[in-house]
């Protein structure tokens, strides 16, 4: 047990080792003078970028969470297929495709950007939440239940508690995959770091492309990295048995 | 206290129909155990989770002290009624302290009166209540979980109780030494508890009455020694066993059958004896198995201060012929 977290360690140790001397290395090439050179830009495309994570991201919680402790009512549970096929849509449709689409629509702009994200992010969402609840321990609802205690009751100091663990994955995994998706809302006019990444590219300018995608990467890490303090404080103490949270 | 009152239940699946309890009758009296024993299927469990109501009624009535349990609000019936099940179903994001605390919480007590209530349970159980009050249940092992079970049913203090194989996922050893536990605190208590159970020696051991059941049907509702003596048909006499008359001497003392014997202290006194001996208070199924080791079936008789009274001998057990418990002291 001791060996396998010490080697998970230096396992993650020499990740952001060697993503350090990458861009250490990237650095002294002069990759990063543009972003030297044009900071406001950066900063105020960083600014769009979290905008459209922030929004997108945020109504498809509202949407997703309710929608999936919904369909596991006993009275919509005969809805649940409608809603996971229709989310499942939502995930296997390439986000590119999305946008195309919506954007056929909508227009141009960031509406059509943060709804195209939106839609995109259901699923993992969507799926954690109905299985988290679904794989509570039926026995656990039954002694609930048998105690006198009310739906309504069972539900909040039952289910939700023990199905978190799933619920806050899926919301992880959503969030941290719409960082790397929102970079395309630059094609639709919506601005986002994509702005850069895309404008690196056609250029045929590694610096412009990197000062793009690099803040992408560490946006990403950092968003997963307070997901996975919120989670902490979230999660009921008796669920987590793995010693690192101990 | 608990009547059943031509209570049946069938389940319906499309055109097909199970009975899975079939028309029956009984009365539970009041501060007395009464086990349902049966085979897996026999609609044992069935009964039991429809007194608290988790399961409805098809036809016939249960009262819960003279109150009919369908005219009840059914949260308020469960909240007046503990509940036991196999897995003990503590609550992993609870600790234990607030596993224990939620009946009383969801009756509105104050915190005062829950906090006195926690530690006078731990108590009662035997375990320390500051040193569990803040820990989870996946911290502690099966017999504590199973300990910290049966005192949150005990929470509210509710006069009845249901107990669906309380013990039944325990190792031996746990287990008998929690039934024993059982007995002692339900001696103080004296609930009214209906206890599902497919093992016929533990239904022996807790029951004062046991009622057996088959395929949906009541077989036999009676006292442990009349099951085990007077068996009312096929099903009950393969059911509790061939060795049903060992059986019945784990219902007695060396201390009855020694009664039976005249002149057993003056007479019987060998003070050369160096063979085993046994207490007055063992029962007499251990008694016949110390005695069947020794050489000549004999074993010494000690009292509660270990002075020897007497030898007693295998052939002494016909004297048994025709005894049952009610008639003298009962080993509970």
């Amino acid at each position: 047990m001791m060996t396998e977290r010490k080697t998970e360690q230096i396992v993650k140790f020499a990740l952001y080792a060697i993503i350090l001397a990458i861009f250490v290395w990237a650095y002294f090439t002069g990759a990063f003078q543009f972003i030297l050179d044009h900071p406001g830009d950066l900063l105020y495309l960083t600014g769009q970028h979290l905008e459209l994570i922030g929004i997108s991201s945020a109504l498809a919680i509202c949407t997703a969470v309710p929608l999936g402790i919904l369909v596991t009512r006993p009275k919509f549970k005969k809805f649940d297929w409608i809603v996971l096929n229709f989310a499942n849509i939502g995930q296997t449709v390439p986000s590119l495709a999305i946008l195309a689409l919506v954007m056929s629509y909508f227009g141009l702009g960031f509406q059509t950007a943060v709804f195209a994200l939106w839609f995109n992010s259901l699923l993992p969402i969507l799926r954690n939440t109905v299985a988290g609840i679904d794989n509570v321990n039926p026995l656990i609802i039954e002694a609930g239940k048998g105690m006198g205690m009310t739906s309504k009751q069972i539900f909040f100091k039952v289910e939700l508690p023990n199905a978190m663990y799933a619920i806050m994955a899926g919301i992880r995994t959503s969030v941290v995959i719409n960082v790397g998706t929102a970079a395309l809302a630059f094609l639709i006019g919506a601005g986002g770091l994509g702005d850069l990444i895309f404008t690196g590219i056609s250029l045929f300018d590694t610096g412009i492309m990197l000062s793009g995608a690099v803040p992408v990467i560490i946006l990403a890490i950092v968003i997963d990295k307070i997901l996975s303090l919120i989670e902490k404080a979230l999660i009921p103490r008796g669920l987590r048995r793995t010693p690192e949270y101990s | 206290m608990i009547e059943f009152e031509n209570v049946t239940k069938v389940y319906e699946s499309g055109n097909k129909k199970v009975t899975a309890v079939n028309d029956v009758s009984f009365h539970v009296e009041e501060g007395k155990i009464c086990v349902f024993l049966g085979p897996s299927g026999c609609g044992k469990t069935t009964l039991l989770r429809m007194v608290n109501r988790l399961i409805p009624i098809t036809k016939g009535t249960i009262k819960v002290n003279g109150k009919d349990v369908n005219n009840t609000d059914a949260i308020e019936l469960r909240r007046s009624i503990g509940y036991v099940i196999q897995h003990n179903g503590l609550f992993p994001n609870m600790t234990i302290e607030e596993n224990i605390s939620v009946v009383p919480k969801l009756l509105g007590w104050e915190e005062t009166k829950i906090k006195k209530r926690y530690d006078e349970l731990m108590e009662m159980m035997g375990l320390d209540p500051e040193q569990f009050q803040k820990r989870y249940p996946y911290e502690l092992s099966g017999g504590q979980q199973q300990r910290i079970g049966i005192a949150r049913a005990l929470a509210a203090d509710p006069p009845v109780m249901l107990m669906d194989e309380p013990f039944g996922a325990l190792d031996p050893v746990i287990r008998e030494h929690l039934q024993n536990e059982f007995l002692k605190i339900q001696k103080e208590m004296k609930k009214t508890i209906l206890f599902v159970s497919h093992d016929i020696d533990e239904a022996i051991k807790l029951g004062d009455q046991v009622a057996i059941f088959n395929a949906g049907k009541l077989m036999q509702f009676d006292t442990p020694d009349r099951i085990l003596s007077h068996p009312k048909n096929d099903f009950v006499r393969d059911f509790v066993g061939e060795d049903r008359s060992l059986k019945r001497l784990s219902l007695l003392k060396v201390k009855d059958l020694v009664e039976l014997i005249d002149g057993f202290v003056e007479g019987r006194n060998k003070s050369d004896w160096s063979g085993q001996v046994i207490s007055v208070n063992d029962n007499l199924r251990t008694a016949l198995s110390v005695m069947l080791s020794e050489p000549n079936g004999e074993a010494g008789v000690a009292d509660e201060e270990n002075n020897l009274l007497g030898v007693l001998h295998v052939s002494d057990f016909s004297l048994l012929n025709g005894v049952h418990p009610e008639d003298l002291t009962i080993v509970k």
